[in-house]
């Protein structure tokens, strides 16, 4: 019982721990596009961190076996990166200093978020009725 | 088609459905199961216009590999971009935007791809071309970003290329 109580505490310190971090980055870095990495990384092993303590809290103390927090960890893999991916082409549209200093693609084409018509005549506009 | 290609138009996803709604319910008993296949059947055929090509895996035991690794990546990504949060003064980071030439082609792969790079080391996937042959990256502190590009094409994308064909 000590011994699992020891774990969920030094798991939640390490949880604590990275998660101050990612908000000390929110804070402290100077652009959009630096904070961005925060909240993407610093957090996943600070959240991974405290779901891990609940799943042996309520196995080793409460004797019950939860899995929601597989679950939880499922939904933050999906949902942080196209969160942020979001961001930062929303970042890229609206910030034209930022937009003008990015390096060509690889095939020599322009990016999805700042060509909204990437062949000329290739799409066709619906004529008549 | 038969009549179960036309239900299951994705097995695969029909059954992850059923096991997330299952997970959901942390518990599991005739009620639930029977709700949670409803749910596998019905949510594929609902959406089915989204889904217009099913996935082909070739390698899905070669997933849970890769799952592991980056698992791994994650853990060292977030005590690497902890130690330059805390310890590189603002003037000193080298932020900088690097382009990674894509091999992969299926759409699910490279979607794969983006997240992964988002949750690894210090990058950030922040844009797609518009040929869909090369992604943009964020990086938030490299000396090298041939050797960053040289690393994902390595370690992630070499990968999913023997998982989807």
């Amino acid at each position: 019982m000590l011994i699992a109580e020891a774990v969920v505490a030094a798991l939640l310190l390490t949880g604590s721990f990275f998660l101050l971090v990612g908000s000390v980055g929110l804070l402290k870095l100077p652009d959009l596009m630096t904070r961005l990495h925060a909240p993407t990384k610093a957090t996943t092993l600070g959240i991974g961190s405290v779901l891990i303590a609940s799943v042996v809290y309520f196995a080793a103390i409460e004797g019950r076996v939860s899995i929601h927090e597989l679950l939880i960890t499922l939904f933050l893999f999906l949902t942080a990166p196209v969160t942020a991916h979001m961001v930062a082409k929303a970042h890229l549209h609206r910030d034209r200093a930022t937009a003008e200093r990015l390096p060509p693609a690889a095939g020599g084409g322009g990016w999805a978020t700042l060509d909204d018509d990437p062949e000329p005549g290739a799409r066709s506009e619906p004529s008549g009725p | 088609m038969s009549l179960v290609g036309r239900l299951l138009p994705h097995p695969l996803l029909s059954l992850t459905l059923t096991l997330v709604w299952v997970l959901l319910a942390n518990g599991l008993d005739a009620g639930t199961l029977l709700l949670g296949i409803v749910l596998g059947i019905a949510i594929p055929l609902l959406t089915r216009r989204f889904w217009p090509d099913r996935p082909k895996l070739r390698n899905p035991l070669r997933m849970a590999e890769y799952g592991l690794v980056v698992l791994w990546d994650i853990c060292v990504a977030n005590v690497q971009v902890a130690w330059i949060i805390l310890t590189k003064r603002n003037a000193d980071l080298r932020p900088t935007f690097i382009v990674i030439p894509l091999q992969l082609t299926a759409p699910e792969a490279i979607a794969m791809l983006a997240g992964t790079i988002t949750m690894t080391p210090g990058t950030v996937s922040s844009d797609l071309s518009d040929d869909g042959g090369s992604l943009l990256v964020h990086c938030l502190h490299t000396e090298d970003p041939a050797g960053v590009v040289a690393n994902i094409k390595r370690r992630y994308e070499a990968r999913l290329r023997e998982i989807f064909p």
